[in-house]
């Protein structure tokens, strides 16, 4: 079986651009880029106007599954992924139970491998059953396949604990992925504190909830010389101390998602539970310091923290409703719209921020396209608009702000090793 | 006149001139209503205090009306309130408090609303221990809601009574300084307050512990005072919150004596005020804590005159709210 995408203009994730060339693929592999390909291949997709880059590498979601497939499973999650551009995900382990050991890593790529949609990397808890009292077997997971560990939803609050699993991790080169929330700050609070939480007497998260426990997991990495990577990254003060803390050489890492620079907490006027979120949406000024973050190199990647939930979970009072918001299937517009439109980024810093440096920092393969590497590619039209509506999505997860905003840049072909998953909009 | 024609001319008073009706199917706050409309309820209400004032206290107008008052919090005044309003216009009204009822079954609470609208209830009064209980119920069914109380968020009724008080004694509402003083944090009267009498022209001043003021409240148009004696220096009006005693459990006061001590109400502050000040308080009181009994039962007190206003207020809002009633498109799932 042959593949050529013809005359699509190239991105390959290695600082080459390729204007209105053709890419050869050869049953899963690239197997050459040029000009005039056509004629050898059985299958030719038309990707004139349209830009070709490596498939979009997730290193943040939430697949739900086992435990919360009313939510969200293998087969929806990985379909979604599939119509948002994304070839490879990298799925959190706050399951039930927990991916906390070696047979349930297992479990999720055998499942994965079987079902899925786009390849599935999963990441492994850092406490046994994420509640944050004795770390987990990290080297039998990964050995099992785990890419990194995360104890995601919730914060490792002993500090100790932090630093021993830091120590611990090292030796297997096993990636920590932080998500930073001293809970002692957050103090019963639903969103972010400020004059919108004032104005609609709901309980405020202050953004040094974020801040303090990015500032100590910066100084535990510095102290132990392993690295961390910062989850969702929300706050203008979090940028600012992972700021300094590069530029003084720790190995800090760190992403943020693409509601954190394409909403603010004033969405959640009229008690909108599709606009709770965790950490929850901050303010303009946060949003800005958040695109001087991703323009400067501080925020090294964008990932979706894909997070659906079943609508009976949003559709009730604010306090109770879950947070989360379902993002595979707006990201690359989102990230499109208000980041390469605007002029923030470039298309090719985007495809970075999206696939290349997701890859390098979970050091899973993809996030480039050349000869003989697997052909994971998304091919993207960067010039179209439309609305984004929720009840088009494939995930089940229909929980996001985003329903009914105009947004630019559609995800129209996604290959995964060869294989084309979503073809001209639509799932296959 | 029979109270039934009173009822006609409640247009035509005062400060509204034409003749206009509350057009909104619900009424959820203060913050998202405008001067009209809270002038309108003034107006109604007086006819409906004159109403209370009478030997027979009993109008036809929510005749064939079914209001229903769900409660997922304690309350006495507001929910004895708004069912007398009820009774007092002839309505049917049930009641529901949140422990005999399928609540504690796990229903949710729009499913509960609905199960009510079902029953053929025209308005469902809520009060619900979280803010925007009542925004999201709204959003799911085409029967009114009034928000009798949604967590910190807002009080409407309480704040319209507590404006129809400082009206009808002051005449206006309009550049008077009206001081708040206590919890304004976990406050749901005091939002309601500040956005009501901010949209009428009147001057809020706010003072309490720093741990209960909420974040860029000076956003809200209200003045952050630095003491209990700055927010009632030549105040025309001084309303006091009720302190939750658990809020000292939950560590944001060192002590209720300290807080006395500082925040309290008592006659030496209250002198600091305009000679003819109006003394409000939401009630329930908490004696000696907030406030003084010397000052709450004193010459300046209006806190038993809040409470008649609050039932003249709810047959206002009753009325008006059933009075057009609308099909109304419920929009659902926002």
């Amino acid at each position: 079986m042959l593949l050529c995408i013809s005359n699509g203009n190239i991105i390959d994730g290695k600082g080459g651009v390729f204007l209105e060339k053709d890419i050869l693929i050869k049953n899963n592999t690239i197997i050459d880029i040029g000009t005039d390909l056509t004629n050898k291949a059985h299958r030719i997709i038309d990707a004139t106007g349209l830009w070709v880059i490596p498939g979009l590498i997730d290193a943040h979601c939430h697949l739900r599954e086992p435990g919360f497939e009313y939510k969200e499973n293998i087969i929806s999650g990985t379909a979604s992924a599939a119509a948002g551009g994304f070839t490879s995900v990298a799925c959190m382990p706050n399951t039930e139970p927990a991916i906390d050991n070696a047979a349930m890593i297992q479990y999720i790529k055998l499942k994965a491998a079987s079902e899925g949609k786009v390849r599935v990397y999963p990441i492994g808890a850092i406490t046994q059953g994420r509640k944050g009292k004795h770390i987990t077997e990290m080297g039998e997971m990964k050995m099992a396949g785990a890419v990194a560990l995360s104890d995601d939803g919730d914060p490792i609050s002993d500090a100790n604990l932090m630093r021993l699993a830091l120590e611990y991790a090292k030796q297997f080169g096993l990636l920590l992925i932080s998500h930073c929330e001293d809970k002692s700050l957050v103090a019963g609070g639903v969103m972010n504190e400020g004059y919108v939480s004032t104005m609609l007497g709901l309980k405020g998260i202050t953004r040094a909830a974020e801040d303090v426990m990015v500032a100590r997991d910066v100084i535990l990495s510095e102290i132990t010389g392993v690295p961390v990577h910062i989850a969702h990254v929300s706050t203008e003060g979090a940028v600012d101390i992972i700021r300094r803390a590069k530029s003084r050489g720790v190995h800090i890492t760190c992403e943020t998602a693409p509601h954190y620079f394409s909403a603010t907490d004033e969405w959640i006027e009229n008690y909108n539970t599709n606009a709770k979120a965790n950490p929850p949406l901050r303010t303009q000024r946060d949003v800005d310091a958040i695109k001087e973050g991703l323009k400067d190199g501080t925020i090294d990647i964008i990932a979706t923290d894909h997070a659906p939930h079943h609508r009976d979970e949003k559709d009730v009072e604010f306090n109770l409703a879950a947070s989360g918001i379902s993002g595979f299937e707006t990201a690359f517009s989102l990230s499109y719209t208000h980041l390469v439109d605007t002029g923030i980024l470039s298309l090719e810093e985007l495809v970075a921020k999206l696939s290349t440096i997701p890859a390098k920092i979970l050091g899973i393969p993809g996030g480039e396209l050349g000869l003989g590497l697997p052909a994971d590619i998304t091919i993207v039209d960067t010039k179209r608009e439309y609305i984004v509506n929720r009840d088009n999505f494939y995930s089940k997860g229909k929980n996001t702000p985003f329903h009914g905003k105009k947004v630019k840049g559609k995800v129209i072909y996604t290959i995964v090793d060869g294989k084309v998953v979503y073809d001209k909009e639509v799932l296959i | 006149m029979s109270n039934s024609l009173l009822l006609f001319f409640v247009n035509t008073h005062k400060e509204s001139g034409e003749n206009m009706a509350l057009k909104r199917k619900d009424v959820l706050g203060l913050r998202t209503m405008n001067q009209q409309e809270i002038v309108e309820i003034l107006n109604t209400a007086e006819t409906m205090k004159y109403i209370l004032q009478q030997n027979n206290k009993r109008t036809p107008h929510l005749q064939g009306k079914s209001i229903v008052n769900l409660f997922y919090e304690n309350s006495t005044r507001t929910r004895l309130s708004f069912e007398l309003a009820s009774k007092y216009m002839s309505a049917s009204s049930a009641n529901i408090s949140a422990s005999s009822s399928s609540v504690s079954k796990g229903e949710s609470l729009i499913d509960t609303c609905k199960t009510i609208e079902r029953m053929g209830a025209d308005v469902i009064v809520i009060r619900h221990p979280m803010s925007g209980a009542a925004h999201i119920v709204a959003k799911h069914v085409n029967v009114s809601i009034i928000n009798a109380g949604d967590g910190m968020n807002e009080h409407p009724t309480q704040g319209l009574l507590d404006m129809f008080t400082i009206r009808e004694n002051k005449g206006t509402i309009k550049g008077l300084k009206v001081a708040i003083i206590g919890d304004i944090y976990h406050s749901r009267v005091a939002r309601s307050n500040i956005w009501g009498l901010s949209k009428m022209g009147a001057e809020v001043a706010v003072a309490g512990p720093s741990t209960l003021l909420p974040i860029e409240l000076d956003k809200t148009g209200a003045k952050v005072c630095n003491s209990v004696e700055e927010a009632v220096d030549q105040a025309d009006v001084v309303m006091v919150l009720r302190l939750q005693k658990e809020r000292q459990q939950k560590g944001l006061l060192p002590s209720l004596r300290e807080y006395s001590q500082i925040y309290g109400l008592n006659k030496e502050r209250l002198k600091l005020a305009k000679e003819n000040v109006l003394l409000m308080h939401p009630g329930p009181i908490n004696r000696g804590i907030e406030i003084t009994s010397d000052i709450a039962d004193g010459i300046h007190s209006h806190i038993q005159e809040q409470v008649t206003n609050g039932v003249a207020i709810r047959m206002a809002l009753l009325y008006l709210i059933t009075r057009q009633r609308r099909k109304y498109d419920a929009t659902v799932y926002q």
